[in-house]
């Protein structure tokens, strides 16, 4: 398929902007199952969400700032107070602890997620203002992605179908 | 009877749909594909699968905690 030529199939354009594990969910579950209901997807990584392309993923996540946040926990839903958030350990401990709720309820990783948006043929850009911006290195970014800017995605997103921004 | 079986027992959204693509792009037209889920959600997710993609949902059945569908291959 060539760049912007999306033939006849419906089409789907995801501008994917944060990174932390909870929020990294969304724009690969859609994107994942947009194209295994033959869509065409493009995926447009941008400030915080860039570092997903990274071969290495580390993902966190944290309770500061989320009152929606509600864990269940010994029968019972409990969120973080702020106070408690900002204490040195509790992201550690949200974040595995959300982990675990994830293998426990059959949520497929980010990393397997990644995986087959990489095998069906999923496009991801990554944005290179982004690159220069935070320092990264394109070296340690997973193969076959493009390095693109914002003309990039808008060329995309004119011919796209459904046009999202996560 | 289904030419093919995909357990997807234990699995949630969006697996079931992508395992059940992955399934299919391995059959031939005409092909039937049984799937077992225990996610509720792959009831409305089947279907709207299946409207989408062409293949057509021979049956959607509930045993107990189990969804079982069957896909034929457009």
């Amino acid at each position: 398929m060539a760049d912007g030529d999306f033939g006849n199939a419906k089409s789907m354009s995801i501008i994917v902007t944060k990174g932390s594990l909870d929020w990294a969910y969304p724009p690969f579950i859609l994107g994942t199952t947009a194209a295994a209901m033959d869509l065409d997807v493009t995926m447009f990584f941008t400030f915080y969400g860039l570092p997903l392309l990274n071969k290495k993923l580390d993902l966190k996540m944290t309770t500061l700032g989320n009152p929606a946040m509600k864990m269940p926990m010994a029968g019972m839903h409990m969120a973080m107070p702020n106070i408690v958030s900002a204490l040195p350990g509790v992201d550690r401990g949200a974040t595995t602890m959300m982990k675990n709720l994830f293998k426990k309820k059959g949520v497929a990783s980010i990393e397997d997620l990644r995986e087959a948006a990489v095998e069906s043929d999923v496009r991801m850009i990554a944005c290179q203002m982004t690159l220069d911006l935070f320092e990264m290195d394109r070296k340690d970014m997973i193969d076959g992605i493009e390095l693109g800017g914002a003309a990039t995605y808008i060329d995309v997103a004119t011919k796209s179908d459904i046009n999202l921004f996560i | 009877m289904a030419d093919q079986t995909l357990n997807a027992e234990g699995l949630n959204c969006p697996l079931p749909i992508i395992k059940a693509k992955k399934a299919l792009k391995g059959m031939e037209a005409g092909k039937v594909l049984e799937i077992r889920s225990t996610d509720p959600g792959s009831v409305a997710d089947f279907a709207a699968f299946c409207d989408q993609t062409g293949n057509e949902l021979l049956s959607s059945n509930t045993e107990g905690n189990i969804y079982l569908f069957e896909i034929k291959k457009s």
